[in-house]
């Protein structure tokens, strides 16, 4: 997508939305001079220019290019071009594929619409206090800064089968399952990681919160709306940019997920740790991006990792257009409001 | 931080429901009976309830960490929440479980380095997008905000091959070196932050013959500090906290390896159930990352709400 839209870098004319864009005065266009000269803006761009050239660029080209090819990183062996084979390969005879598949839609049908409504909830908590809402915001807060690294190896520790959770649980008569280590409860303990560290949606959502437009909720509740409609007719439809903008960044974000179950299956196994555990226990955590990396970088097989990559950006692409041509533009205003 | 649904419950709709509850300030000044107060006090509750209940699900996990780091091996991982006894001796032998001062070094590198690098390649092209007036301004904005959405599997295989025909897999340039080449996000952050200088304070310098490059430096870099402290910070936490590209490009190599690499090799290392390694060493690394946020919450809080918002 950079590639068609640097084409109309040097294409585009310079007219109306550029002055727009500088500042919200008209004068400018009068007064100010009329444009800087070229050297001086090459000048300032240069770094951006050349890094999206050599790391932008030149690297999804040449990743497109080895998805064609029966390339291997590493080895001497001349490249041949395979054409599509590495496509049909992906699709056909690999059976780590469709478990990666499954487990990454599992992961986006679930985790995006469960962290969203979590993080929903929790700012309505907030803005429902008078007081302390500062110092709770704080605590809600404080978790999503925690490196992914280590919020997975504390999940780890809490979670696992002879741990502190399920301790409690043993208190209460509930016989706690092994997280971690169980095919099952795998992936719902990432999920259980990643609602806890949601802070950062929260703040987001609380301060979209209280722009409510405060008339309209106190105009509600004089009609004799309650609390949940006021909640689902009002606050809700005020906060649909927000809301469309963290799914879609959410989504995103599952489409590549990695670290966390990279660690969480290298870590929870304890003797049987690192590139030997990619997906424990038994393929639940084999994601995408897992299988991809044990592609590239543990197997080598550049070209048909390749092949996987370029699918994967295609969906992501496909998915946010999607998304934008259903619920409407939700990218940040290019317009710049300050 | 009064929220439109607590200013919503003072006025009269609410009484329905919660019939004592008078207006905020009565609770500081005017007299009250028992009733009222009682039932304030259960409106209270039911308001801060569900806070806490959140809160304490959100520091648990914290909790059971540092007390963990503090358990000896036997007791570490067990469903016990208190160490019996103490021990501080966890964090010392994080050190010798993987080489811990070695990654630290390489992490702390890694992050200022990279942070140094993303602002002096960034404010440029920033400044360029938000106060010069050229041909494509827009359209190259566009491509700025389109950069941020490519996957880094995408160009991960490729700067792999790359990064090691220069013979740089295993040491820290290929962390550092494309930090140097300005950054998609931080470019989009600290062109809002341009844009709402005054156009005025420009015109002025101009008339007066300054240069662009004059007028970045001496006028608007003193004005924005805030800014830059934030693109920095944030730039700084992305590398501490990064995982893949260290992974990918300085993996095992002990020269190059960072912290949030070396931190899942515990449990292979110590060859037995080693929760209480982890966790030390997870609060080593953690504590400057909430050092920093304390220092600088605002900006943080500040900073999400501005990105997020945005859309």
């Amino acid at each position: 997508m950079s590639t068609g839209a640097a084409v109309t870098v040097a294409g585009r004319p310079a007219g109306g939305p550029a002055g727009r864009l500088a500042g919200r005065s008209a004068r400018r266009r009068r007064r100010g001079p009329a444009h800087t000269p070229w050297p001086v803006v090459a000048l300032f761009v240069s770094p951006f220019v050349v890094g999206l050239l050599l790391f932008g660029l030149y690297p999804i080209g040449a990743t497109v290019y080895y998805s064609f090819t029966d390339f291997r990183s590493g080895s001497y062996r001349p490249v041949h071009v395979v054409g599509w084979a590495n496509y049909v390969d992906l699709v056909t005879s690999s059976d780590s594929f469709w478990v990666s598949v499954r487990n990454t839609l599992w992961m986006v049908a679930v985790l995006v619409p469960l962290r969203t409504a979590f993080a929903l909830f929790a700012a309505w908590v907030l803005t429902r206090l008078r007081r302390g809402a500062a110092i709770y915001r704080t605590i809600f807060f404080v978790p999503s800064m925690v490196p992914v690294v280590a919020s997975a190896l504390s999940f780890i520790v809490m979670l696992n089968p002879a741990g502190p959770v399920n301790g409690l649980l043993g208190r209460l008569g509930i016989d706690g399952p092994g997280w971690f280590t169980d095919p099952t409860w795998a992936k719902p303990s990432l999920v259980l990681m990643a609602l806890w560290a949601c802070g950062d949606t929260v703040v987001i959502f609380s301060a979209a919160m209280l722009d409510v437009p405060r008339d309209l909720l106190e105009a509600a509740q004089l009609d004799g709306a309650g609390a949940g409609r006021r909640f689902w007719h009002i606050t809700l439809p005020a906060l649909r940019p927000v809301l469309l903008f963290s799914t879609l960044t959410g989504v995103i974000y599952t489409f590549q997920y990695f670290t966390e179950a990279f660690v969480a299956s290298g870590s929870a196994n304890g003797l049987n740790s690192g590139n030997q555990s990619l997906g424990y226990p038994q393929q639940s955590l084999l994601f995408y991006t897992t299988d991809l990396y044990r592609q590239g970088f543990v197997y080598f097989k550049t070209g048909y990792a390749s092949a996987a990559a370029v699918l994967l950006f295609l969906v992501i692409f496909a998915a946010t257009l999607v998304f934008l041509r259903v619920f409407g533009a939700v990218a940040p205003d290019p317009e710049g409001r300050a | 931080m009064s929220a439109p649904t607590g200013i919503a419950a003072r006025l009269p709709g609410t009484r329905r429901r919660t019939p004592a509850t008078g207006p905020a300030g009565a609770a500081a000044g005017g007299p009250a009976g028992d009733g009222r107060e009682a039932s304030r006090f259960l409106e209270l509750v039911g308001r801060h309830a569900p806070a806490l209940a959140l809160a304490l699900v959100f520091v648990l996990p914290l909790l059971v960490a540092l007390t963990t780091a503090f358990m000896t091996q036997n007791q570490a991982g067990t469903g016990s929440l208190w160490p019996r006894p103490w021990t501080g001796g966890n964090f010392g032998a994080v050190f010798s479980a993987i080489p811990f001062g070695r990654a630290l070094w390489n992490t702390v590198l890694y992050a200022v380095l990279s942070a140094v690098g993303v602002l002096l390649s960034s404010v440029p092209v920033a400044y360029a997008l938000a106060r010069m007036r050229w041909r494509g301004r827009r359209a190259a904005f566009l491509v700025v905000l389109a950069t941020m959405m490519i996957p880094a599997q995408v160009t991960s295989l490729p700067l792999y091959v790359l990064y090691s025909d220069l013979g740089w897999v295993g040491s820290l340039k290929p962390l550092i070196v494309p930090s140097f080449f300005g950054d998609a996000f931080s470019i989009f952050l600290l062109r809002q932050f341009f844009l709402t200088l005054p156009e005025s304070i420009f015109e002025a310098a101009r008339v007066d013959g300054a240069g662009e490059l004059r007028i970045l430096t001496s006028l608007v870099l003193p004005m924005v500090r805030p800014a830059l402290a934030a693109v920095g910070l944030f730039a700084f936490l992305f590398a501490w906290n990064d995982f893949y590209n260290p992974l990918l490009y300085t993996g095992n190599s002990t020269d190059g390896q960072t912290l949030a690499v070396a931190l899942t090799t515990i449990a292979r290392t110590a060859h037995e159930s080693a929760y209480q390694l982890q966790m030390a060493a997870s609060l080593m690394f953690l504590a400057p990352v909430l050092v920093i946020f304390a220092l600088a919450q605002r900006v943080f809080i500040e900073g999400v709400t501005m990105t997020g918002v945005k859309g």
